[in-house]
C-alpha cells in the first residue's frame, strides 16, 4: 500500500490533498474551515510543492465571494484553482458557483459544512450551507470521517477534471473538520495516478488565451439562454460513473472501497436509514449492535448527493426494505420535507414507475431531521430511529435529539442505551483553554497512535467565552478504527485538570463505574477528600472509582512551568492510565515535547522535561473513604433574584445542560433579554484588584480602561453611610466646589474580574512608602472574597448618578455613568471592549447597535449570557448582528427607519396640536438635540405627548405612539473590527459613509482578524506577521481615515485610549453630535498581537510615540469657522518604531526567522510612519481656517 | 617597530582591540574596524538569560491563546523556521571570520551550565578564535557566602574549558575580596587570560516617575585607574595574558595599560563617540610615543611599569592610598568651600 498513518484532523485531510493538486488556492478565514486555508498557506511558504513540482499560490482576499471570484478569474485563464470555506462563506460563493458550472470548469472547493446564521449565528456543523448550494450546478460529494475527507478529496478532484463538473467536497464542520483521527493519507504516487493529466492539459488548453481568443460570459436572450442551460446535460449525466470509477481506482490503489451510495447492515433489512456525513458512522456502530440482538436493520450512506443518481441509490437497497428514515441535517422551513428526503423519494418514485426497483411496492419513507449545529447524533438516536421505523404509524418530518414540545415532532431516545466499546479506551479531560489541556491531549493522540497499534480519536469542546474558557477533551483508544463519532458517553479515565470545576460542573457524570479520577488538587491525598463536593464524593463511593491526585501548579512552579500544567497532567494520564508501558510513555512524551518546542528553544524543551520528571514523585492515589462527608446539595449556580429566563433557559446553557430544554423554552424569533451577563458569577481570576482609598486621586482611569466594567465609582452624601458594611470603602470625595458630606467609593466587581491587571497599569498614583503599589493594586481574591460580596451589595443601594451635567469628555465625569455592557466573555485584557463601554457609558440608554460578525458580536452576542445592559430605568442599547459583510448597510437600515419614523411622526403630531397643545407639539418638533440634558427634557415632552395620546380615539395617534418614541435621539452605532471594516465590509462601510446620513461607526482596529484566530487584514502593519503572512506583511496598511477624509463630509477620528482618553472621550462624543456619517478607528490591542495584555495600554502609548497610530480628529462641522477642521492630536514620533513594534511577537517572531527580512521590513515601516506623519501635518495647514476676509483685503490694498 | 603582541596564543598585529558594542552587530562595521587597524574583535555578549527570557516569551505570547475558543485556536502561524538561537550573533561570527583577517573573539554570560557550554561551543564552531567569558553574578541571597561565589566562577570556567579548545578569557569584576587569588584560581582553571575589569549597568532612579531605571554611561578616562592597579599588580604574577578594558579615550591610556603590563587594550565608548577611523589615529599616537620615548616594540613597553617593576612597589597598595589623601590636602583642600 502506498501510503503512510497520520494523525491530523478532517480540515488536515483535505487541504493536504487539495494543495497537492491545486495551483491556485483563493480563501477567506471562516470557521471552521479557516485552518484549510492557513494549513495550504504555511505548507506554500515552507516551499511544499504540488505534484507537477512547483508551489502553489495562496492568497487571502478581502471576502469569500472574493474568493469566489479569483478562484473563478484564474480556473478561466487554466489554473487548477480550489478554495476553503463554510456557511455564510459559502453563501457568499453562490454566484461565481453558478458561472463556474455552467461554464462547466473543473473545480473543487472543500466545505467544512455549517450551519446558517437563522434566528441566530452558529459555527457549528450541519448541512444547511451544503443544501442551499444544491442548485448552482456543483456536485456534492460528502466525507464522514477523517478519513473519507482525505479520499473523498481526491476523488472530487479526480472527478472534476474527467468531467468538467465542478464539485464540493464536503464534511461535518468539527466533527469532522476538527476530529483528530488515525488515518492513512494517499501519497503523491496515489494522487498522480488519480489526476489524469490529459485532463489538465485539456483544462488548460480551454483557457483565455489572447492566441487564439475565445468569449465566455455572453449576455443570453430568450431565444437561446434555454438551449443553452441544456447543453450540460450529458456532462452530469456521466458524473456518477465517473465518481464510483475515481472510486474504484482509489480502491485498487489504496484497499479502501467506497460507493456512491453505500449499503451498511443486514442483507434483508427491513428498515434502513437514509444518511450524509459523519452521522453514517455511529449509525453503523449501532447496526453492529442492533444486528447482534437480532434486528434486520441497515444504513445506506450517501456520498454523491449532487447529482442524485436515482438508478444507483435504488440498486444499493435491500429489496426487502419496509420502511425507509431518511435523515437530514438541515432544516427547509416550508418544504415538503427536506432536501435529501426529497431526492429520495422523487428518486425511488422515479424508479418505481419505470419498472426499475427491486422491490414489489414503494417502502414507506418518512424523513426526519437531526443535528443541526453539531447537536450530538448518538446512537440512543439512531435506535429511536429504527424503533420509530418499527412503528405501524412512524412519525414523518420528525426530529431526533430534542425535546419538541411545541410541534412535538421529537422521537423518544432511551437514555440508558449507551454502546462504548470495552476494547476502547476512553477518556475525558476538563481543563481551562489556559491550561494547556488540549494541546497535550493532541500530543497524547499522536504518541498513542504513532507508537502503537492503537487507533485514536480525539475530539474537543470549547465553551463560549474567550477568558477562563473551559475545554473539554474527549479521547478514544482501541485497536480498531474508531467510528464514533459522538462525544464520550462512557469514559474510563476522567481527568479534572482545575480544582475549581469541581463546584459547578459535573465532571464525574460520564465516568463509568470502575473508572479512574485523575484530579489537579492543591490538597494531597489526605486531605482533598473533605474538600470534594458531596455529589463528587457520592460519585467515587457509588461507582468504585478509582481517584488520584496530583498537585500539578506546585510541580509547574518548582519545573520553571509558570502555569502551564499540561505536560504534567500528560504524564500523570500515561502513568495511570497504562495506555503505554509507562518508560515508554515518558520517552514518548519528552520526544513529543522536544518536537513541539525545540523551535522555541531548548530551554522550553528542558523546562518541560524537568515537569515530567518532577510528576510522577507527585502522583498519590487517594484512599477513598466508605462514607460521603461532604453536603451533597447541587450548587447554586445563579443568585436566586434571577429572572426566571435566566433560572430556566440560561442556567441549563451556563452548566452545560441545555441540550435537554425544551423548543418551548426557547425565543421563537431569536429574541433574548439583554443585561444577563450579571447572573453569572464566573470568578475566574484568583487574582483581582483591591482599591486603596487613602491615597486615590478619584481620577476614573481605572474604571474607563476596565475591559469588563467590573470597576465602578459613585459619589453620594455621607449619609448614605449609616448601614454600610465595615469593609465598605468610601472617602471623601475629592475637587472643587465640592459639596460638604461628599463621599466616593470606587467598587471592584470581583466576581466578575478576569484579572487582566489594566487597572494597575494605568494607576496614576503611587504609594509613596511602597512606590510599587498604587492606588489600585492586584491581590489574592480569597481574602476579600466575602466583604467584597457584601460591599458590593451595599453598593448597589447607593443612588445612581444622573447628574445631567456630567462632561462625557471627561474621564472623572464618565466613571460615574453607568457601564451599559458589562461583563462580557471577551480575553482578559480585550483592547476593544474599553471602548464599546465607553460608548455604553455615554449613549447607552438611547443606543442601537449593529455589530459585524467578529469578537465583538461573540462577546457582546454569544449565548449564554448578554453583556448589553440596562439602566436603573431599563433603557440600554439595542442590539443586532445581521451578517459580518453588511454590517454598515444593516446598521444604515437602522437610520433610514428613524430618518422615515421621525419624518412621519413629525408630521402626525403637528395633527395633534389641539389635543397636545401647540408649545409642546413645537418643543418636540424643535427639540431633537443631542447631549444628556437636552435629550431627558425631549423625553419628559414626549412622555406627557404620549399620555395625552393614549386617550386620543383616532387611528393616527396609535400610528403616532407606535413610533414618536424616535423623536427622541438615538444614537446609532455601527461597530465591528478591521476585518469587517477594511476588507469584506468596506464597499457598504464605503457607500454609507457616502451617504452623508448621521451614522456613528466604530471600528475596533486589532489589525488582525481577531476572531477567527489572527489572519492577516488590510490593516495589518508591514512586517507584522499574521496567517497569511508567515513572512511578514509585505506592504502598508490602508489608511481607513485618510480614505473617509477625503470625502470631506465625514467626521474621522483615531484613537487610541492608552495614549489619550480625553481624546478619545471628544472624539466619541463628537462624533455621535456631528449631523452626518462619522468614523472612529481604534486602536485596539489584542491577544493576537502576542503581547502581555497587562501592558495592552502602555503599547497603545508606543504605538502613539512612534506615530504608526497618530491621533487626530476630523470634524467637517467646523469648516467655514476659526477653528482647523483637523486637529493632529498626537506629537511627531518621540520614539522609534521599534521600540514600538518589537514589544509585540507578531513583529518579533520575523526577527527571529528571518532577521535581514524583519530589518528590511522595518525599515521601510518606518518610512511609512514618516510619510503618514507628513501626510497628517499637511492636512493640518490643509484646513487652517482662511484669514479674516477683511485681514486679507487690508493687507492686499497697503 | 614591532606592535605585535601575544594575547592568549594569538599572534596580533597590534594590542589595540575593539570590543563588545553595537558596533559588531554589523559585519561591515567589523571590516571597517580591520581596515582601520584594529588587530582583532571582541563581540558583544550572547546574554542566555535574555536568550531564556525571548524563548519563554514567544513560547508563551505564541501559544497564549491557544484552544480557548473554537474559533481562534491559535493565533499565529506555525512555522518551524522561528527560534530562539545565537543564530544571528553566530551568523556574525562567521560572516566576519570569513570577510576579515584579524581573530574574532566571542563572548558570552551565562546563567546555567549547560548554557555556558552550549553556547561556548556554539561560537568556537562559528569561526571565534577564542571566548570571553562575562560572568557576572548578584548575589541576592544572604545565606550565599563569597565562597560560594566564587567557587560557582571557578566551575563555570572548568565547563568552558572542558567544552573549547580555543582560548578563554575570563572579563573579571573587581568585587572579589581577593583579586589576585581569584586570578590565580581562574588561571588553574584553565583560562588563558583575564580582561580587567568588565564594567556593569547599574541601575539608577527616575525620581519623577520614582522607577528604577536602567542606566548605561559611556566610560569616561578617569576609570583606568582601577584596571591600572591591578593590572600592574598582577603582570608578571601569573601566566595568562592580561587585558585592559575601561577608560580608553586617547592613545595615553592605551600606553598606560601597556606599561603597566597590559597584552592587549580593549575600547568601546571611545569608538562609540569619536567614529571606527579613531582608532587609527590611536594607532599612529601609540607609534609617535613610542618613536619619542624609544620605545621599539611593545614587548619592550610591557609591564615596564607594574608593580614589580617600578621603584616604589607600594605605589599600588595601601600606601598609595596614603599618599593619594596627603595629595589631596597639600593641593586641593584649601580651595573647598568647607
Amino acid at each position: 500500500m502506498n501510503s503512510t498513518f497520520s494523525i491530523i484532523d478532517g480540515n488536515e485531510a483535505a487541504a493536504a490533498i487539495a494543495h497537492k493538486v491545486s495551483e491556485v488556492c483563493a480563501i477567506y478565514p471562516i470557521t471552521p474551515s479557516s485552518n484549510m486555508g492557513e494549513l495550504a498557506d504555511q505548507w506554500s511558504s515552507e516551499g511544499r510543492t504540488n505534484i507537477w513540482g512547483t508551489v502553489p499560490l495562496v492568497v487571502e482576499m478581502q471576502s469569500e465571494g472574493g474568493a469566489a471570484g479569483a478562484v473563478h478569474g484564474a480556473l478561466q485563464t487554466g489554473a487548477m484553482a480550489t478554495t476553503f470555506t463554510a456557511s455564510q462563506g459559502l453563501l457568499l460563493m453562490i454566484p461565481n458557483m453558478y458561472k463556474i458550472a455552467g461554464e462547466l470548469t473543473p473545480a473543487v472547493f472543500h466545505v467544512s459544512a455549517r450551519a446558517i446564521a437563522c434566528q441566530g449565528l452558529s459555527i457549528f456543523g450541519d448541512h444547511a450551507d451544503i443544501m442551499s448550494v444544491r442548485g448552482t450546478g456543483f456536485a456534492l460529494l460528502g466525507a464522514a470521517s477523517v478519513q473519507e475527507a482525505a479520499d473523498m478529496a481526491l476523488i472530487a478532484h479526480s472527478t472534476t477534471l474527467k468531467t468538467r463538473v465542478p464539485f464540493i467536497h464536503f464534511f461535518d464542520g468539527f466533527r469532522t473538520s476538527h476530529e483528530v483521527n488515525k488515518v492513512v493519507t494517499p501519497d503523491d504516487d496515489v494522487i498522480r495516478a488519480m489526476i489524469d493529466e490529459e485532463a489538465v492539459l485539456a483544462h488548460r488548453a480551454r483557457a483565455l488565451n489572447p492566441d487564439k481568443p475565445v468569449m465566455r460570459g455572453t449576455a443570453q436572450n430568450p431565444d437561446v439562454y434555454f438551449q443553452g442551460r441544456e447543453t450540460v446535460n450529458p456532462f452530469y449525466a456521466a458524473v456518477p460513473d465517473a465518481v464510483q470509477s475515481a472510486m474504484d481506482q482509489l480502491a485498487s490503489l489504496t484497499g479502501r472501497k467506497y460507493k456512491l451510495y453505500d449499503y451498511y447492515g443486514h442483507a434483508e433489512a427491513e428498515r434502513v436509514v437514509v444518511l450524509m456525513g459523519s452521522g453514517v458512522e455511529t449509525v453503523k456502530e449501532t447496526i453492529d449492535v442492533l444486528l447482534a440482538n437480532g434486528e434486520k436493520v441497515g444504513v445506506l450512506m450517501v456520498r454523491l448527493f449532487r447529482p442524485f443518481s436515482a438508478g444507483h441509490f435504488a440498486a444499493a437497497l435491500p429489496a426487502t426494505v419496509k420502511t425507509l428514515a431518511v435523515l437530514d441535517r438541515s432544516k427547509e422551513p416550508g418544504s415538503a420535507g427536506e432536501p435529501l428526503y426529497q431526492d429520495v423519494i422523487t428518486a425511488l418514485v422515479e424508479q418505481f414507475n419505470d419498472g426499475r426497483l427491486s422491490m414489489p411496492s414503494l417502502p414507506r419513507i418518512i424523513g426526519g431531521r437531526y443535528g443541526l449545529s453539531s447537536k450530538e447524533f448518538t446512537p440512543a438516536m439512531v435506535k429511536a430511529v429504527y424503533d420509530e421505523c418499527a412503528k405501524a404509524q412512524p412519525k414523518n418530518h420528525f426530529t431526533v435529539g430534542i425535546n419538541d414540545d411545541v410541534s412535538h415532532t421529537s422521537l423518544e431516545i432511551d437514555p440508558d442505551f449507551v454502546i462504548e466499546s470495552d476494547k476502547v479506551v476512553r477518556a475525558v479531560f476538563y481543563g481551562l483553554g489556559a491550561d494547556g489541556t488540549v494541546g497535550a491531549n493532541k500530543n497524547s493522540i499522536k504518541i498513542i497512535g504513532e507508537e502503537t497499534d492503537f487507533y485514536t480519536q480525539g475530539y474537543f469542546v470549547y465553551d463560549s467565552k474567550k477568558s477562563g474558557s473551559q475545554t473539554v477533551s474527549h479521547l478514544r483508544f482501541g485497536p480498531d478504527p474508531i467510528r464514533s463519532t459522538y462525544l464520550i458517553q462512557s469514559a474510563n479515565f476522567v481527568g479534572c485538570h482545575q480544582f475549581g470545576f469541581l463546584e459547578k460542573t459535573d465532571v464525574l457524570k460520564l465516568a463509568a463505574p470502575g473508572s479512574v479520577f485523575l484530579l489537579n488538587s492543591p490538597f494531597g491525598p489526605d486531605d482533598v477528600w473533605n474538600k470534594l463536593p458531596g455529589r463528587i464524593q457520592e460519585q467515587i463511593i457509588a461507582r468504585k472509582i478509582s481517584f488520584y491526585v496530583i498537585d500539578a501548579y506546585k510541580v509547574a512552579r518548582e519545573s520553571g512551568m509558570g502555569s502551564r500544567i499540561n505536560t504534567i497532567m500528560q504524564t500523570c494520564f500515561f502513568a495511570i492510565s497504562g495506555v503505554l508501558p509507562r518508560d515508554k510513555a515518558i520517552e514518548q512524551i519528552k520526544k513529543a515535547i522536544e518536537k513541539t518546542y525545540k523551535r522555541k528553544g531548548v530551554e522550553v524543551v528542558q523546562k518541560n522535561f524537568a515537569a515530567v520528571d518532577h510528576t510522577l514523585a507527585h502522583l498519590y492515589q487517594v484512599n477513598v473513604p466508605s462514607a460521603v462527608t461532604a453536603d451533597t446539595a447541587p450548587p447554586r449556580i445563579v443568585s436566586d433574584n434571577a429572572p426566571e429566563f435566566v433560572q430556566s433557559v440560561l442556567v441549563p446553557m451556563m452548566i452545560g445542560e441545555a441540550d435537554n430544554l425544551p423548543v418551548s423554552k426557547m425565543p421563537v424569533d431569536g429574541t433574548f433579554p439583554t443585561a444577563t451577563t450579571k447572573w453569572e458569577k464566573r470568578n475566574i481570576s484568583d487574582m483581582v484588584p483591591v482599591w486603596d482609598e487613602t491615597i486615590c486621586i478619584q481620577c476614573g482611569l481605572c474604571g474607563l480602561v476596565c475591559p469588563h466594567s467590573v470597576i465602578r465609582s459613585k459619589t453620594y452624601d455621607e449619609s448614605h453611610l449609616t448601614h454600610a458594611p465595615a469593609a465598605f470603602k468610601s472617602a471623601t470625595l475629592r475637587g472643587k466646589d465640592v459639596a460638604p458630606g461628599s463621599r466616593y467609593t470606587l467598587q471592584v466587581y470581583i466576581e466578575d474580574c478576569t484579572g487582566c491587571g489594566l487597572c494597575v497599569g494605568v494607576c496614576p498614583t503611587k504609594n509613596k512608602q511602597e512606590v510599587g503599589l498604587r492606588a489600585i493594586n492586584m491581590e489574592a481574591k480569597a481574602p476579600v472574597f466575602e466583604d467584597e460580596r457584601e460591599n458590593i451589595r451595599f453598593y448597589e443601594t447607593l443612588p445612581v448618578n444622573t447628574d445631567p451635567t456630567l462632561d462625557g469628555t471627561l474621564v472623572k465625569d464618565v466613571q460615574y455613568m453607568d457601564p451599559l455592557f458589562e461583563f462580557s466573555g471577551a480575553c482578559s485584557g480585550c483592547g476593544e471592549t474599553p471602548y464599546v463601554k465607553i460608548l455604553s457609558q455615554l449613549f447607552g440608554d438611547r443606543m442601537l447597535v449593529a455589530n459585524a460578525t467578529g469578537c465583538s458580536s461573540i462577546y457582546g452576542g454569544n449565548l449564554p449570557s448578554t453583556p448589553w445592559s440596562v439602566d436603573h430605568l431599563g433603557r440600554g442599547p439595542a442590539w443586532s448582528n445581521s451578517l459580518f459583510e453588511d454590517n454598515a448597510e444593516f446598521g444604515f437600515g437602522y437610520r433610514l427607519t428613524l430618518d422615515k419614523h421621525s419624518e412621519y411622526a413629525s408630521e402626525l403630531i403637528k395633527k395633534f396640536g389641539p389635543q397636545l397643545g401647540d408649545q409642546l407639539v413645537d418643543d418636540i418638533l424643535n427639540g431633537r438635540r443631542t447631549g444628556k440634558a437636552e435629550v431627558e427634557k425631549q423625553r419628559e415632552r414626549v412622555s406627557a405627548a404620549k399620555e395625552i395620546l393614549t386617550s386620543v380615539k383616532d387611528p393616527d395617534a396609535r400610528r403616532l405612539l407606535s413610533i414618536i418614541d424616535c423623536l427622541v435621539n438615538r444614537s446609532i452605532w455601527i461597530m465591528g473590527g478591521d476585518g469587517w471594516a477594511y476588507d469584506i465590509g468596506y464597499g457598504g462601510l464605503d457607500h454609507v459613509l457616502a451617504s452623508g446620513r448621521d451614522i456613528n461607526v466604530l471600528v475596533l482596529d486589532t489589525e488582525v482578524y481577531s476572531n477567527t484566530g489572527g489572519q492577516m487584514s488590510k490593516s495589518t502593519p508591514r512586517g507584522a506577521v499574521a496567517k497569511f503572512a508567515a513572512g511578514g506583511k509585505q506592504l502598508g496598511k490602508k489608511d481607513l481615515g485618510l480614505l473617509a477624509i477625503s470625502y470631506g463630509h465625514v467626521y474621522v477620528a483615531r484613537v487610541a485610549m492608552g495614549a489619550n482618553p480625553r481624546q478619545t472621550l471628544r472624539a466619541l462624543v463628537e462624533a455621535e453630535q456631528y449631523p452626518g456619517p462619522s468614523l472612529v478607528i481604534a486602536y485596539s490591542h489584542c491577544i493576537a498581537h502576542g503581547i502581555d495584555m497587562a501592558n495592552g495600554l502602555k503599547q497603545q502609548k508606543l504605538a502613539v510615540d512612534s506615530a504608526h497610530w497618530p491621533l487626530y480628529r476630523f470634524n467637517p462641522g467646523l469648516m467655514g469657522s476659526d477653528k482647523n477642521p483637523f486637529s493632529l492630536d498626537s506629537k511627531p514620533p518621540t520614539i522609534s518604531l521599534r521600540d514600538y513594534a518589537y514589544n509585540e511577537v507578531r513583529y518579533r517572531m520575523l526577527h527571529h526567522s528571518h532577521p535581514e527580512e524583519a530589518s528590511r521590513l522595518l525599515k521601510l515601516a518606518e518610512q511609512d510612519v514618516k510619510e503618514r506623519w507628513a501626510i497628517h501635518e499637511s492636512l493640518v495647514k490643509r484646513y487652517e481656517p482662511a484669514p479674516a476676509v477683511a485681514a486679507v483685503e487690508s493687507r492686499s490694498t497697503t | 617597530m614591532n606592535l605585535s603582541t601575544n594575547y592568549m596564543g594569538l599572534h596580533l598585529k597590534n594590542p589595540l582591540v575593539p570590543s563588545a558594542s553595537p558596533i559588531m552587530e554589523n559585519v561591515d562595521n567589523i571590516r571597517r574596524l580591520a581596515d582601520a587597524g584594529a588587530s582583532a574583535v571582541t563581540m558583544f555578549s550572547i546574554f542566555e538569560e535574555q536568550l531564556r527570557m525571548e524563548a519563554a516569551a514567544l513560547d508563551h505570547y505564541t501559544s497564549v491563546g491557544d484552544n480557548m475558543y473554537a474559533e481562534s485556536l491559535s493565533f499565529f502561524p506555525q512555522t518551524d523556521e522561528y527560534h530562539v538561537a545565537p543564530n544571528r550573533y553566530l551568523d556574525i561570527i562567521h560572516r566576519a571570520s570569513q570577510a576579515v583577517d584579524i581573530p574574532i573573539i566571542g563572548s558570552l554570560n551565562g546563567m546555567t551550565n549547560e548554557g555556558w557550554i552550549d553556547y561556548a561551543a556554539q561560537i568556537e564552531k562559528a569561526g571565534a578564535k577564542a571566548l570571553e567569558l562575562n560572568i557576572f553574578m548578584i548575589p541576592t541571597d544572604p545565606k550565599i557566602s563569597g565562597g560560594k561565589v566564587e567557587e560557582s566562577y571557578i566551575d563555570i570556567v572548568k565547563a568552558v574549558r572542558d567544552a573549547v579548545s580555543i582560548p578563554i578569557a575570563v572579563k573579571m569584576n573587581p568585587f572579589f575580596s581577593s583579586i589576585a587569588n581569584m586570578a590565580k584560581r581562574f588561571e588553574e582553571a584553565g583560562a588563558d587570560g583575564l580582561v580587567l575589569f568588565n564594567r556593569f549597568i547599574q541601575p539608577d532612579f527616575d525620581l519623577e516617575e520614582l522607577e528604577v531605571v536602567p542606566n548605561l554611561t559611556l566610560s569616561s578616562p578617569g576609570e583606568i585607574r582601577l584596571p591600572l592597579r591591578w593590572i600592574a599588580i598582577l603582570y608578571g604574577r601569573l601566566g595568562i595574558s592580561l587585558a585592559a578594558s575601561r577608560g580608553v579615550h586617547s592613545s595615553r591610556e592605551v600606553i598606560k595599560y601597556i606599561l603597566a603590563g597590559a597584552d592587549i587594550v580593549c575600547m568601546t565608548s571611545a569608538l562609540l563617540k569619536q567614529g571606527i577611523p579613531y582608532l587609527n589615529h590611536l594607532l599612529t599616537d601609540l607609534v609617535a610615543w613610542m618613536d619619542e620615548h624609544e620605545y621599539e616594540s611593545i614587548e619592550q613597553m610591557k609591564g615596564a611599569m607594574s608593580q614589580k617593576s617600578v621603584s616604589d612597589p607600594s605605589a599600588f597598595e595601601r600606601a598609595n592610598y596614603i599618599k593619594t589623601i596627603e595629595h589631596f590636602k597639600r593641593h586641593h583642600a584649601a580651595s573647598m568651600p568647607w
